[in-house]
């Protein structure tokens, strides 16, 4: 492989040994404010004190519907926006104020793989030189290494070396978003955050370039951050799990468990309203848990839990106190935790989700 | 193409289209689009016309509504709602049409709406420019199909205008007009592809709803499997502007006789594959302008032979209730049987 460390480099991004925090983020917290000033600004809370760690090699999911905070909790994570308050540490090194070597180090890490492979790559550019510029930017090895390096990355997600000297235009949707993937880990990253990399790809297509991701992890070792709406994607993808509502995170955990025992009654919500394809688990359309209503405005998010004025297990308590993140008591799965009050008891309405055992 | 006997409703058909085409024409010469499609949707049925960007979908339900783009030209061998031969009238009758006896709920709620008029001006214009109600009358009805279609406080929403309704929201009021006047057939072209899951489920339901409340024969677009699998009594799938399969629901999913439609399944994450790499269609669907000769799908199928690079299989019945265009049909449907 050729150089991929610099003298610029102050930490090399060498690969953490598998199972070591990589990326840890502590009470994020983002609003936005909106309008033109004066009386008429409004705040939008998106992200609201949101933790989370990112151990060496393995795949975190994130779900939610739009405007739940995960694209803007995605960007915190790669260095493209700010948080208000918390902290974000990449090897242990405190990195929130994004100064210019926090950045420089965050971009040798962490890459990001962005939604719309139409518009993240530029027209006029060539794929050589699309894939090659964060090693341009960085001034990693000579031109002629460069190439070589470019010609294994795009062996590396399946397209042709051949093919370098083309232009975007020329390739179809799921191509491009490999030469997004190509580019992503150009500089060897050790975590890749995929922001919807699949969704707005042709369904034929979204399989190849799931495939590409976590084939990726399994040679390379990458660590992935995986945020999307589809949450059979998701599932098939993450090793863990964390379903965000409202700028908070609802429940976190182990793949298998919170699919298949959710203790949050949002997850269960929204495990009860993606359609399955699988015709025989179907015909829950009149026993399906339908949610009223849409997401509340970020602009003005209930107080308490977020969730209860589409709860339909909301309590008093649900409209005053915040839930935190706790483990459910009884619960077998220890690594699993929801902010919910009564966790306990959607863990015993499992049937509502799946129908009767 | 003998398809009639297979159409278990020929006698009361709500739509009947035969040898629907449709052509563009671009500066590089005519692109066909739509390449002889026939359709049956009967009364109170949920028919999914599944298929990929380009494959042809939303320009065959544009063309059955009349509302073809300025560059397209289309043409068909039959086309008619209930008894009426959309053919045979002139564009002022196929417009009076529209909205009253078929109408169309579009994917993007925001831009079908009127910005600058309420929402209860917009249902109350459409319901007086097809009935002679009053505007008082007309006024009442925009609150009954509000609440008809779920939105909470109908009575004092119906004054408030687009933009302060959220997407879910605005997605009911475009079906609470598309069902304002009880129109025999309702298109709706890919309603919940813009929305999140919870609120898909909403409109789901809605759409299942009302087709049986009033009896209305529905066509949905989708090139979502799940949304198929959860509503549709019978699937047509589209592929570079041909219908490939079809059946009903249950069957086809179950046992797809086409391997495009077995490789749209098996490529689609589900709970028995975890763990497993997805299996994948290579390539991608065609350009329209280009595309491959016999069987459009044989570059990217598994099952292609000889035959399938020259010969353009014919849509067939393979079995009761069930057409497939592909020369091996029979295989891909025992293979599906093990």
């Amino acid at each position: 492989m050729p150089a991929t460390s610099s003298p610029h480099t102050p930490q090399p991004a060498g690969t953490a040994p598998p199972g070591e925090v990589v990326l840890e983020a502590r009470d994020l917290v983002k609003t936005f404010t909106t309008g033109r000033g004066g009386l008429s600004r409004t705040r939008v809370s998106s992200v609201d004190g949101i933790s989370l760690s990112l151990r060496a090699g393995e795949s975190l999911g994130i779900v939610g519907e739009s405007g739940c905070g995960k694209s803007t909790l995605a960007r915190m994570l790669v260095g493209l926006e700010v948080p208000d308050s918390g902290s974000i540490s990449y090897r242990g090194r405190d990195v929130t104020a994004a100064r210019r070597g926090d950045r420089r180090l965050l971009r040798r890490g962490v890459q990001m793989v962005f939604q719309d492979p139409y518009t993240s790559l530029d027209p006029r550019m060539t794929v050589l030189e699309i894939v090659g510029e964060p090693l341009t930017a960085s001034r990693t090895g000579t031109r002629a290494s460069r190439r070589d390096r470019v010609a294994e990355l795009l062996s590396l997600v399946g397209l042709a070396p051949g093919l370098m000297e083309r232009y975007p235009h020329q390739f179809s949707g799921g191509q491009r978003q490999r030469i997004g993937i190509a580019r992503a880990l150009a500089l060897e990253p050790e975590v890749l955050v995929c922001d919807e990399p699949v969704s707005a790809l042709d369904v034929s297509v979204q399989a190849q370039v799931v495939n590409v991701l976590r084939d990726l992890q399994r040679r390379l070792g990458v660590t992935l951050l995986f945020i999307a709406h589809d949450l059979s994607v998701v599932r098939h993808v993450a090793d863990r799990v964390a379903v965000m509502y409202l700028g908070r995170i609802a429940e976190i955990g182990p793949t298998a468990t919170v699919y298949e025992a959710p203790a949050h009654p949002y997850t269960q919500a929204l495990l009860s309203a993606s359609p399955v394809v699988d015709r025989a688990r179907r015909g829950r359309m009149a026993a399906r848990i339908v949610l009223d209503g849409d997401p509340p405005s970020p602009t003005s998010p209930p107080p308490g839990c977020r969730f209860h004025t589409r709860c339909r297990m909301a309590r008093d308590d649900c409209r005053t106190d915040v839930p935190s993140l706790r483990r459910p008591s009884e619960a077998q799965e220890r690594a699993r935790l929801a902010a919910c009050h009564h966790a306990e008891d959607a863990l015993t309405r499992l049937e509502d989700v799946f129908g009767p055992a | 193409m003998a398809v009639t006997s297979t159409s278990p409703t020929a006698a009361r058909s709500a739509l009947r289209v035969r040898g629907l085409s449709v052509e563009f024409r671009t500066r590089r010469g005519p692109v066909p689009s739509v390449r002889g499609v026939d359709l049956d949707v009967a009364p109170g049925e949920l028919v999914a016309l599944l298929g990929e960007s380009g494959s042809g979908k939303s320009v065959t339900v544009r063309s059955i509504m009349g509302l073809d783009a300025d560059n397209a030209r289309s043409s068909a061998d039959e086309m008619r709602l209930g008894d009426t031969d959309l053919l045979a009238l002139s564009g002022d009758e196929r417009r009076r049409l529209r909205g009253h006896r078929m109408s169309m709920v579009f994917q993007d709620a925001l831009s079908a709406l009127n910005p600058v008029l309420s929402v209860g001006d917009q249902i109350g214009d459409l319901i007086r420019a097809h009935t002679d109600a009053s505007r008082r009358a007309a006024r009442a009805r925009a609150v009954e199909l509000l609440a008809m279609v779920g939105i909470p406080g109908a009575s004092r929403r119906v004054g408030d205008y687009p933009h302060q309704f959220s997407g879910g929201m605005r997605q009911r009021i475009l079906i609470g007009m598309a069902i304002a006047l009880e129109p025999e057939l309702l298109l709706a072209d890919e309603p919940t592809t813009a929305l999140d899951v919870t609120v898909q489920a909403q409109i789901l339901e809605l759409l299942d709803r009302l087709r049986r409340e009033l009896d209305m024969a529905v066509l949905l677009i989708t090139h979502d499997l799940g949304v198929v699998s959860e509503v549709a009594d019978r699937v047509a799938v589209m592929y570079a502007g041909r219908i490939v399969e079809r059946g009903s629901g249950d069957d086809l999913l179950a046992q797809p006789a086409h391997p495009y439609t077995e490789a749209l399944l098996t490529s689609v994450p589900q709970t028995e594959g975890l763990g497993r790499d997805l299996v994948t269609i290579p390539g991608s669907p065609p350009n329209p302008e280009r595309v491959p000769p016999g069987c459009a799908f044989h570059p990217r199928c598994s099952w292609a032979v000889e035959a399938c690079r020259e010969t353009r299989p014919a849509l067939i019945e393979v079995r009761r209730g069930r057409e497939s265009a592909c020369h091996r049909s029979q295989e891909v449907v025992g293979a599906g049987n093990e």
